[in-house]
């Protein structure tokens, strides 16, 4: 069943803070293989006029994509959430996320369409630190694939 | 933010190096650890046949992730990065030997916006030979 056009613009309540750990961003630079001192050693980020060592351009999803959990599991909704698959991912960034970081998300559905019986649903993450300041947007397109017939 | 690469020596058509990425089961259990994305068809082969794959297939968001690496390697600063974006088109399959799988990643400047100082970069994501991101870009602000 197609979903609900009418929810297109509906905006779900901020997270609580993610605090961005330099342990974290680590464990995550290597799980990615990827040596860049700027992950790991806050000299390095220091050298290129970061306050802290940042972490990797990806690093944000884990922190979205749970806050995109309320758009996903709204009952009211109804995405079947067995069916879904990542369709597209994109993000906006004012500046990188680093160490010590605390971010909140405020998820909005951007969009609801219909292609070829299978529903595809972006939702929009704005993410701030605990200033307020906007530090990326990150636009994440679930596709529920159509249920096969009875 | 630091970039090592400079506007004025970059041009369209300009190639960054490209690299390859091998990723093995071990790789995926590791990622599925620090990223905390623990869905079965990236580690557990039953599951993932069931579901109608092929094998246990990588995380889109790992993929995603190293081909970013081509950009951020290149310009020096990752948090030169101003925008990123792929499709998911098809998977990387992962087999459950040493050798794993790899993914190569091909990247050229395809834009450049004179007033933000930025330039866009098109990346091709391969697997086995076929495309495995789409629309796979990078706006990277430089020196």
């Amino acid at each position: 069943m197609a979903l609900d056009q009418s929810f297109v613009g509906r905006t779900y309540p901020a997270t609580d803070p993610y605090e961005v750990g330099r342990e974290k961003i680590r464990e995550f630079a290597e799980a990615i293989g990827d040596t860049n001192p700027v992950y790991t050693d806050p000299e390095a980020a220091k050298a290129l006029g970061h306050p802290d060592v940042i972490a990797p351009p990806t690093f944000v999803f884990s922190v979205t994509y749970r806050a995109a959990g309320a758009v996903v599991s709204d009952p009211q909704l109804g995405l079947d959430y067995s069916r879904v698959v990542h369709g597209d991912q994109k993000f906006a960034y004012a500046r990188p996320v680093r160490a010590g970081d605390r971010l909140t998300v405020v998820s909005t559905i951007e969009s609801i369409k219909s292609l070829a019986g299978n529903d595809v649903l972006t939702v929009r993450g704005e993410v701030r630190d605990e200033h307020g300041e906007h530090v990326v947007t990150a636009h994440t397109t679930l596709v529920a694939r159509a249920a096969e017939e009875a | 933010m630091a970039a090592r690469i400079s506007y004025d020596e970059v041009e369209i058509g300009t190639e960054l190096p490209a690299c390859s990425f091998p990723v093995t089961r071990a790789d995926l259990v590791r990622y599925a650890g620090a990223s905390g994305d623990f869905n079965p068809i990236h580690w557990n082969e039953k599951f993932a046949k069931g579901v109608g794959l092929p094998d246990v297939i990588a995380h889109g968001m790992f993929t995603m992730a190293e081909a970013a690496r081509v950009v951020t390697d290149w310009v020096g600063d990752p948090g030169a990065v101003a925008e990123y974006g792929v499709r998911f088109t098809r998977p990387v399959v992962v087999p459950n030997d040493d050798k794993g799988a790899v993914i190569e990643v091909t990247a050229k400047v395809a834009a450049k916006d004179d007033e933000r100082r930025t330039v866009r970069v098109d990346l091709v994501v391969k697997s086995e030979g076929q495309k495995v991101l789409g629309m796979s870009r990078a706006v990277v602000r430089l020196a």
